[in-house]
């Protein structure tokens, strides 16, 4: 066959093709049996659109999804095994880099579980510091979440506009922290740093600023015709099959129920501030999205609440036994410079015990458990990390929808590969 | 988290089922843990439950050494209408560590019950897919036991490839 004929077949093809709108999988009709067979698909690990390396194992049948089964560890780094290894305030760096989005989350639950084993009081001025630092994250995080998600969806410019907006909280963390991610802000019994001059004023700038920005995003999206259809009445999962797998956040909270464990059981001063619960009513793709967009908003409240009413005082425990005397008090004082050297070199020891300390990451309930056995590093750190558990829920989401739905299920059920795989 | 009154009722519900499913109750830094014998820890999840403790927020699994029983597994449960929670745990030895599976009554255990596994080996009885979750399916050994080294595996570079040879097998 010539070359010429061959391309001339492939037009008469292309041009009987029409654009009308076909049910069920393509070629449904057809009496070939081949149709109707199922077929497996590998997705991932390396795949732009797992956001991470997760990898998919799809059951189609044509392009209906009729199986899922996530398989992961590729991202396993043994970090709970490290943190055996270190003392106690050297495994904060660590563990922050399990949810490489909300990092402040990961070293809140691990010191507020050390800090229970403690029995340490935590300045009231530090409890604000935290809650200043986690909600900037949490915004921060639901911004990569709506950047990433909406590319998924075909929005490409909603990616440069929510990494706009990052890139001013990533800002701000460097210049009360020192860096811009996996800070190591949080130390047991407060904060390293009380913040800086000039970091009022930007988080100002911030705060005014935030709430018309998520304006703009949510007049790009929220009536978007393509945005519509793509998420509404897709990936629909009742509360009650939600609750036994164990999924927490805000896809719980897209089915109605209010489970915010900042409300329910306040840990780090979250009682002395006045916000919402954002909560959906269906519990499909579409409510996720609003929920976090809300989510947003209410935590650019907080932040401002928090900065308004910040107390004075120290900003980090006043007890030399467990967090590092001042530097200039080095100079002067014998005794500080014993309680630096012992805890730069043993670290100091906690009482023997088991705590399970449950705090509400941006993407449900985060918790550390930590056991003791007396000595100056931990026996056990486990992180039970939202990711990991919500990750269960996707093959109950997607059964039954379309390939091009799982992508959207699984931007809207926002897992970090970092926390699943630890 | 109840108090110790309310702790002792609950485990007290746990014994009516069973005299001898309780092995110690106790109550520390504000936080409940019901210690049950290996093989009472589906009824006491069911008795649990019934009262309320009705979502399982996670599963830890833990290693005692150098005490035994050496492996220990954690079930950490809250009421959300009572804001509640309260801990069961359990204890196997190394030479029988057969705990029952309990996906059936929480399907959230599956992904750590194989955790567990995993990193452990204690074996879930009756779990439907009982594989490693986070290790290569062809890893010998339980890395978060506390006897299990650090660093003992050699990384490969170009450099010491031919010193260990058959690895790609």
């Amino acid at each position: 066959m010539d070359p010429v004929s061959k391309v001339s077949d492939y037009r008469k093809l292309e041009e009987s093709v029409t654009l009308s709108t076909v049910e069920g999988p393509l070629g449904a009709s057809g009496s070939d049996g081949a149709s109707t067979e199922l077929f497996t698909l590998n997705m991932g690990p390396h795949h732009p659109a797992t956001h991470g390396v997760l990898r998919l194992l799809v059951t189609l049948e044509g392009e209906v999804v009729r199986d899922l089964k996530p398989i992961i560890g590729y991202l396993h780094t043994g970090i709970e095994k490290t943190a055996e290894t270190k003392s106690y305030w050297k495994v904060i760096p660590v563990i922050e880099r399990m949810d490489y989005l909300a990092y402040f989350f990961n070293s809140m639950a691990y010191c507020g579980a050390v800090e229970t084993l403690l029995e340490v009081e935590v300045p009231k001025r530090a409890q604000y510091l935290r809650v200043i630092h986690m909600e900037l994250n949490r915004i921060m995080s639901h911004l990569v979440w709506l950047g990433t998600a909406a590319l998924d969806l075909g929005a490409m410019s909603m990616f440069w506009y929510c990494f706009r907006e990052r890139e001013t909280i990533l800002d701000l963390f460097e210049q009360s922290t020192g860096q811009r991610m996996h800070t190591r802000y949080f130390q047991i019994g407060g904060v390293i740093e009380d913040i800086p001059v000039g970091f009022a004023a930007k988080l100002k700038y911030l705060t005014d600023e935030m709430p018309r920005r998520i304006t703009q995003y949510e007049a790009l999206l929220t009536k978007n015709e393509i945005v519509l259809q793509r998420l509404r009445n897709v990936g629909v999962v009742d509360e009650k099959t939600l609750l036994g797998l164990g999924v927490t956040g805000p896809l719980l909270r897209a089915t109605g129920n209010p489970w915010d464990l900042r409300k329910a059981a306040p840990y780090c001063s979250y009682d002395d501030f006045d916000f919402k619960i954002p909560v959906g009513t269906v519990g499909d793709n579409y409510d996720r999205y609003r929920v976090r967009t809300a989510e947003m908003r209410e935590s650019v409240k907080i932040i401002e609440q928090a900065m308004e009413g910040l107390p004075e005082g120290p900003h980090i425990t006043e007890d030399r036994k467990i967090a590092l005397p001042p530097r200039h008090e080095l100079a002067t004082s014998m005794e500080a410079l014993i309680h630096h050297f012992k805890l730069v070199t043993e670290g100091f020891r906690v009482p023997a015990g088991e705590v399970y300390h449950p705090i509400e990451s941006p993407r449900g309930e985060l918790g550390c458990f930590v056991r003791s056995d007396g000595s100056s590093k931990p026996a056990r750190v486990h992180m039970r990390d939202p990711s990991f558990v919500n990750l269960q829920s996707l093959s109950t989401m997607v059964e039954g929808s379309y390939i091009a739905d799982l992508i959207a299920t699984l931007a809207m059920l926002d897992p970090i590969i970092g926390g699943v795989d630890r | 988290m109840p108090d110790a009154d309310g702790l002792e009722m609950l485990a007290q519900r746990i014994r009516d089922l069973r005299a001898d499913a309780v092995i110690e109750v106790t109550h520390n830094h504000g936080q409940a843990m019901i210690e049950v014998a290996p093989d009472a820890n589906r009824e006491a999840l069911v008795v649990l439950s019934e009262q309320g403790y009705s979502f399982l927020s996670s599963l830890h699994g833990v290693d005692y050494y150098p005490d035994e029983p050496r492996l220990g597994v954690h079930y950490q449960l809250l009421d959300m209408d009572r804001v509640d929670r309260v801990g069961v745990k359990l204890r196997v030895t190394l030479d029988d560590p057969a705990v029952a599976s309990v996906v059936d009554l929480f399907p959230t255990a599956d992904h750590h019950e194989r955790e567990v596994y995993d990193m452990f080996g204690v074996v879930f009885e009756g779990h439907p897919d009982l594989r490693r979750i986070l290790m290569p399916e062809d890893y010998q050994g339980h890395p978060q036991r506390r006897d299990f080294p650090t660093g003992g595996e050699p990384v490969i570079f170009t450099y010491n490839e031919p010193q260990t040879p058959g690895w790609t097998q």
